[in-house]
């Protein structure tokens, strides 16, 4: 199975406000948060079609999310998820003395899980407090 | 017939947008529509409305599933868990008032518990450099009347905080800048093409986290000493260009975002920008702002620093005022296990913090006050559901240049819901009794 190499960053997204605003138990938000954004020569690199179920995969954890065409792009090698509880199963929570988690600037791995499932918010965080995924 | 309250203040981000219209129903019960906001204050009006909305406390149950309970239980169980902890973190504060942040407060000195703000995973860094070098800053005002060089460094308001740039930065035309954008040139450095990129006059697609090379670039280039040939993937020409536009302009201003206090260099990074600003005041007038996230952030910094003398991660636990991040801030704090109870209020950790800290709170006996349901809530022990501040309860609000203004209230809340005031306030009541018994 292909795996590429992104560094990953976070941030908001009007969408991201919009469906986060409106409920985050709601299929809107994992919509417009539960996504990696990737330059389109990256999804190339990777053989996935736009809006394939990805595994993103960082030295701090994993999670499960669509790989969307970059849409403030182009930038290659860089993935975008949109901040929330994706983004942040796979984040650096090391602070290095800051308090600031690094949130920015993660080396992550995607491949391509077509056949796995993109979680809700709620149950995403639910199902990694309770260390069922 | 329906009603229009004009000018409402707009609860999302820290621009605080003062001029929003919203038409409410003939008994005042109901918003009917919003004018003036953008999309996402929009939604967080009309979010308010919804059918589904929960509007009674709820106590997670042992299979994990939640049973409604009483705001008296809920008040009870709080008080408990907080007179019982020896370590409290009590977390949010940016989504309610400076009122409800101060009664907090008071509950705060009284059970030892460390108070941290949603600046720990945003402008905290931020904070920290303010203390290191200072800030010149100045007010949104200004900017509108007078900025003719605009800097957006590793923010994304097109995205983030919607009405700035048509309402002081980019658009509006000014005392000074009678042409509007026209009279403005600005300069937007960011990794990927955003839509604010898109219109700025330059944009400086910079390798993802150098920004303190370039902003070291950009001090070398406005002295115009040597620089290599490319700085952060920017070539040398580009920079020495863009500083003479700043050099060239009469009224300047960076506004930055998390791009460069979520980065590695973290707060060093604002040291630099904070220092860029500094020389260019050699030149001509700069000032420098934070793009604050929630509407009343910068509220509860003000506060916390006219009580206790910190902005954020105050720690109470020894009796007095303590402040030391990277010890006393949240993440760390959990990370570390060393909280034994987490209260949460106008903010949601569940899906802001990394996960290794959600897990945390997951275990802990933990209170989530929110009006919203959140990934917070679903992994709190406790959810108490309270009134929309700046919606259903008015209360002062800090926009994010350090302005107070008072959120208005445009219609009731459900009947029966507490506002974050009055369940804090009881809570404190029940310390009260609590504490003094001991």
């Amino acid at each position: 199975m292909t795996k590429i190499a992104l560094n990953l960053i976070s941030g908001r997204t009007i969408q991201q406000g919009v469906a986060m605003e409106g409920g985050k138990e709601k299929d809107a938000y994992t919509k417009a948060c539960g996504i990696i954004e990737m330059d389109i020569s990256d999804l190339k690199k990777l053989g996935a079609w736009r809006n394939t179920n990805v595994r993103v995969t960082s030295q701090y954890g994993n999670v499960v999310v669509k790989a969307v065409e970059a849409t403030q792009g182009p930038h290659p090698g860089l993935g975008y998820i949109p901040m929330g509880p994706w983004a942040n199963s796979v984040i650096n929570p090391n602070t290095y003395s800051t308090g600031m988690p690094t949130f920015k600037g993660v080396p992550v791995e995607v491949e391509i899980a077509m056949n796995e499932k993109v979680f809700s918010s709620v149950e995403l965080v639910q199902k990694k407090c309770r260390g069922e995924i | 017939m329906t009603k229009t309250i004009p000018d409402v203040i707009c609860p999302f981000c820290g621009t605080l947008c003062d001029d929003l219209e919203v038409v409410v129903s003939d008994d005042g019960k109901k918003i009917e529509d919003v004018y003036n906001a953008c999309v996402i204050g929009a939604a967080k009006f009309m979010h308010a409305q919804a059918a589904d909305r929960i509007k009674r406390p709820r106590m997670q149950q042992p299979d994990g599933s939640y049973k409604e309970v009483s705001y008296d239980e809920a008040v009870e169980y709080t008080a408990q868990m907080l007179a019982k902890a020896k370590k409290p973190l009590m977390y949010g504060w940016s989504s309610t008032s400076c009122e409800a942040q101060s009664v907090g407060h008071e509950i705060a000195e009284k059970v030892g518990a460390i108070v941290d703000n949603t600046a720990t995973v945003c402008h905290g860094t931020t904070l920290i450099a303010v203390q290191d070098v200072g800030i010149p800053s100045c007010t949104l005002g200004e900017v509108k009347n007078r900025a003719d060089r605009i800097i957006f460094w590793g923010c994304n308001p097109t995205h983030a905080h919607p009405r700035h740039q048509s309402r002081y930065s980019i658009f509006p035309r000014g005392f000074f800048v009678n042409k509007g954008h026209k009279n403005r040139k600005v300069i937007v450095v960011d990794p990927r093409v955003t839509d604010t990129a898109k219109m700025a006059d330059y944009h400086f697609q910079i390798e993802q986290g150098r920004d303190f090379e370039l902003l070291s670039a950009f001090r070398v280039a406005i002295r115009n000493e040597w620089l290599p040939d490319t700085v952060a993937g920017i070539p040398k020409e580009k920079i020495y260009e863009a500083a003479e536009v700043l050099k060239s302009g009469r009224f300047g201003i960076i506004f930055f975002g998390m791009g460069v206090t979520q980065t590695l260099s973290k707060n060093h990074n604002i040291d630099n920008a904070i220092m860029l600003t500094k020389d260019l005041n050699e030149f001509t007038k700069f000032s420098i702002m934070a793009m604050r996230g929630h509407y009343n952030v910068t509220g509860s910094g003000q506060v916390l620093g006219w009580q206790f003398g910190y902005p954020y991660c105050v720690d109470l636990s020894r009796g007095f005022a303590r402040y030391n991040p990277g010890e006393t801030t949240s993440n760390d704090l959990l990370v570390r296990g060393e909280v034994d109870a987490v209260f949460v209020l106008g903010s949601d950790p569940g899906a802001h913090f990394p996960i290794s800290s959600v897990k945390k709170i997951s275990q802990l006996p933990s209170v989530c006050v929110d009006p919203h349901i959140t990934p917070t809530t679903e992994v709190s022990k406790l959810h108490v559901p309270v009134a929309f501040v700046g919606v259903e309860v008015g209360g002062n609000c800090y926009r994010m240049d350090n302005v107070p203004i008072d959120a208005r209230k445009v219609v009731d809340p459900p009947e029966g819901v507490l506002t974050d005031e009055e369940f804090l306030t009881r809570v404190n009541k029940r310390l009260e009794a609590l504490m003094g018994a001991k």
